[in-house]
């Protein structure tokens, strides 16, 4: 981690704060709410095993655009942000991946 | 040159003195005096914890029931464990250690958020008062693992008051985490990089990541639990669909990672101890760290080996079983480099590092008992048996609550200003190893020859082996009580501590002894690396200003 | 160097608290106490994921268990209204992110009118959830003594009246259990969400959020966002299952 101590380094970071656009925030929510138009859309359709992977993809993917941009993790210098995301999202998956392991393999042979 | 703040009547400010009464007390948010708001309740449900304990050793005395009933025997050991687990081990060391020591130790003047500090402990007397509740109400009897669906369907026990107090110190459990970790970020004293601080510190930063992630997922599944129970909902009910399995693995999901919350930060302890009384750095100081993360990490990937005999598939067990044994690995890389550090060290044998050799031989056998556990075939034979028992009851009781009595000894001139009477440290801990080995040992015998666990009555040629375990139990028993009583004593009565009794390296010694409420009369700043034990004279003195009685 | 680093700390403390009422006394800077403050709000977000992720992974089980039977218990919930909520969440979103914004831009009126703007949202929020919800208890759709299901398994209505299948009542029940708890714990959080915000509202109306200090402001919006991000999950996953048939 870094040499310098954890007081000193926050004061450059004291002028850099962003200001979305409001160009920018409404473009966002035209593209969550094309989103949520396109899985419903999407879920009339008959795309067999695939429509569960494309509503959970749309649902990332907007998912993503609310942690970059409304959440501002795009904008911050902050490192440990997304390793905290990350982190979370990781042990959820392991949680998730593990569980369907056993559920996945029980009856085989 | 440091400054005490010093009062008209010549007394030294410090933590204990600046104010009195209740509402000082009740209301502080000094974590120093939030530590003994936790040390205060931690030992009260030790003492509940531990009633339990001897009463199931009195039951076992004998073959069969002798006691209590089957019913009551299943209340005993299930409170036991609940009390022992979730008021006791889990949140001892960081409660109170952590939260005394950590701001000391990386010169801030508290932890990040001394309100939520406080609100962990109020949350943790909530949880405590409702397992008083539920024993007063005529006890839970699930065993501390709330199987469902027992727990769901079968049992008119007081289940959901014991779940809820459950939750509830789980809630405390996270927000201290979480306190720790940003506490540790952004809290640190200029100079006092990641690499320079002490490992009791990482370690119950690791500590408190599990904390933070692995927490909420038992809370989850116990209000699925009430909610099942309340609504007879069939989340986890065979005859309804559900899976009881679903439940083990959610449980298990937290639980297993929560027993390195119980162990990691007792290796911190052990650090601080075996560098300070053997008068060296720390062998392999990055191995060391990477180790308590990787045993956070690694410690989240192995919870079904709770469950190799409760239905998982094969394939699943086999992994879960792969996955077990690389988790003892950086354990083991923290024993060899404690022994690496001891080796060609100046070693004296004080009280504090008596407790730390008594964990590294305890710990280092409940570990490697677990990599019997971990292998398939023989989990078969002992799971369930008192093998098992023994396995944990040598980590959390040999490993954390020998380190815990370490930490306290090593610590208590720091925190109250008083030095505890050496010979009786000394006697204590020997009494506390030597009953100790009496009760568990025999435990690993017995789970091997084929008693189950959570029986009370079992065949008449084990009977010897349980006298023996109950006798050591005493003996235990006696080691704790020693200590309760002469660092009692010692408050009114011990002699006065320096700021630096043991001469001991790291920023909490460069404080007097008790500390003033801000830690520091003056920012530290850091220039030299952990454990400089080969430097000692390039720290900065304090100016000795004693308290007034 | 030591002390004058002390001394550096010591007046930008004072020259802070002077400017800034609000820094604590235990941190240095103002500066220092915000990043601290955003780090503690992230971690509390991370434990929410665990959280609800308990939740999901149950879910994910039983799906993977009793796919069919979701599939028809899915199409007992009304899209219209799952569709008009994910809606709602999405505007209450950008009403938060333009609430900020009002804040940097040191706009008082226009903060507490986005703040008030959410709360609205909020709570239409939770008015067509318990809308939907009664509408469950009124087909006896909700788990208990009283849950009654004999609906078809989807694209079960093309095959002759008597060789349809129908859905397990139990697996439709577990459909059941864990809408009600996933979206009763997405409630649960939504209320105290908008509790906190009517806080917030008051004490913005006070005047006292600045440009200078937000930060309440901002934590409070990576909560809600939270939420959010829960909803378009649980949407995705218990209203759009099999619809296609």
């Amino acid at each position: 981690m870094s040499d310098h101590n954890s007081a000193s380094e926050q004061t450059s970071e004291h002028a850099s704060e962003h200001i979305s656009s409001l160009g920018s925030c409404l473009a966002i929510w035209v593209a969550l709410l094309a989103g949520t138009t396109l899985t419903v859309a999407a879920a009339f359709i008959d795309l067999g095993p695939f429509n569960t992977i494309v509503a959970l993809t749309i649902a990332t993917i907007k998912a993503t655009l609310v942690v970059l941009f409304y959440m501002h993790v795009k904008y911050t210098h902050e490192k440990l942000t997304g390793l905290v995301i990350v982190s979370a999202i990781f042990f959820l998956f392991i949680l998730l991946a593990l569980s369907m392991a056993d559920y996945t393999t029980r009856l085989w042979r | 040159m440091a400054t005490a703040v010093v009062s008209d009547s010549g007394e030294r400010e410090t933590y204990l003195n600046s104010g009195y009464g209740l509402k000082s007390w009740l209301l502080t948010v000094d974590h120093k005096r939030i530590a003994l708001l936790y040390l205060m309740s931690i030992t009260f449900f030790f003492f509940i914890g531990g009633f339990f304990a001897l009463l199931i050793r009195l039951e076992l005395l004998t073959p069969g029931g002798g006691l209590v009933q089957s019913d009551t025997y299943n209340k005993l050991f299930t409170m036991h464990g609940q009390v022992m687990v979730f008021f006791f081990v889990i949140p001892g060391v960081p409660a109170v250690l952590g939260n005394f020591l950590i701001p000391l130790m990386i010169g801030a003047k508290d932890l990040a958020f001394p309100r939520i500090n406080l609100l962990s402990w109020y949350l943790y007397v909530i949880g405590g008062i409702l397992m008083i509740y539920t024993i007063l109400n005529g006890g839970v009897d699930t065993g501390w693992t709330f199987y469902t669906p027992l727990s769901t369907e079968f049992l008119k026990t007081n289940v959901i008051s014991a779940a809820l107090g459950v939750f509830v110190a789980g809630f405390s459990s996270i927000l201290t985490g979480l306190n720790f970790i940003v506490t540790i970020h952004r809290m640190r004293a200029p100079g006092m990089t990641w690499n320079r601080l002490p490992l009791f510190v990482w370690a119950h930063y690791a500590t408190s990541i599990i904390q933070v992630l692995g927490t909420p997922v038992v809370a989850i599944t116990i209000v699925l639990v009430a909610l099942e129970r309340l609504f007879h909902l069939g989340v986890f009910n065979p005859a309804l669909g559900g899976d009881p399995l679903l439940f083990q693995h959610l449980f298990w999901f937290y639980s297993h990672p929560a027993v390195y919350i119980m162990i990691l930060p007792s290796m911190g302890i052990v650090s601080e101890i075996v560098c300070c009384f053997s008068r060296k750095r720390i062998f392999g100081y990055k191995a060391m760290t990477l180790a308590v993360v990787g045993i956070a990490v690694i410690g989240f990937l192995v919870w079904a080996h709770h469950m190799f005999v409760a239905g998982i598939s094969l394939y699943a067990a086999l992994i879960f079983s792969l996955l077990s044994y690389f988790v003892a690995v950086p354990s083991a890389i923290k024993v060899f480099n404690w022994t690496a550090t001891m080796y060609k060290g100046s070693i004296t044998y004080q009280t504090p590092m008596l407790y730390a050799f008594g964990f590294i031989g305890l710990f280092t056998i409940g570990g490697l008992t677990g990599l019997f556990l971990a292998c398939l075939g023989m989990d078969v034979h002992v799971h369930d048996t008192y093998f098992v028992i023994a396995h944990f009851h040598y980590i959390m009781v040999g490993g954390m609550v020998m380190a815990y009595l370490g930490g306290m000894h090593f610590w208590w001139p720091k925190i109250s200003g008083r030095m505890y009477p050496e010979g009786w440290g000394k006697l204590a801990a020997l009494i506390v190893f030597i009953g100790f080995n009496l009760t568990f040992f025999p435990q690993f015998i017995l789970g091997y020859m084929g008693m189950p666990r959570r029986y009370h009555m079992y065949p008449p040629e084990f009977q010897i082996l349980n006298v023996l375990s109950t006798a050591g139990a005493t003996i235990l028993a006696v080691g704790y009580l020693l200590p309760m009583i002469y660092f009692t004593w010692s408050m009114r009565y011990g002699d006065p501590a320096p700021s630096n009794p043991w001469n001991a390296a790291g920023l909490e010694w460069q404080t007097h002894s008790p500390p003033p409420t801000f830690n520091f009369d003056e920012q530290p700043v850091v220039t030299w690396e952990a454990y400089n034990y080969d430097e000692m004279d390039e720290i900065p003195e304090i100016r000795e200003v004693p308290v007034a009685n | 160097m030591q002390t004058s680093q002390a001394a550096v700390d010591q007046h930008a403390d004072q020259e802070h608290a002077h400017e800034n009422p609000a820094l604590l006394h235990h941190f240095a800077t103002a500066e220092q106490q915000k990043n601290a403050a955003g780090l503690g709000m992230w971690l509390f977000l991370a434990q929410e994921v665990m959280f609800f992720g308990g939740l999901f992974c149950a879910y994910l089980v039983y799906r993977y268990k009793y796919f069919a039977d979701f599939g028809s218990a899915s199409q007992q919930l009304d899209i219209r209204l799952g569709t008009t909520n994910t809606v709602v969440l999405i505007c209450s979103s950008l009403t938060v992110v333009l609430a900020i914004r009002a804040v940097q831009l040191g706009k008082r009126m226009a903060l507490v009118f986005w703040l008030l703007a959410t709360i609205l949202l909020g709570l239409a929020f939770l008015g067509i959830k318990a809308d939907e919800y009664a509408e469950k208890f009124e087909k006896h759709h909700v788990p208990g003594p009283s849950f009654n299901y004999h609906e078809l398994l989807p694209g079960q209505e093309k095959f002759p009246a008597a060789e349809r299948q129908y859905a397990n009542p139990h697996h439709a029940e577990m459909f059941f259990s864990l809408y009600f708890a996933m979206t009763g714990m997405h409630a649960l959080h939504m209320i105290i969400g908008v509790g906190l915000f009517g806080f917030l509202a008051y004490k913005a109306w006070r005047g006292k959020y600045t440009p200078k200090y937000y930060t309440p402001i901002e934590n409070a919006g990576l909560y809600w966002h939270f939420v959010d991000i829960v909803w378009i999950y649980l949407f995705g996953l218990l209203y759009l299952i099999d619809r296609h048939r």
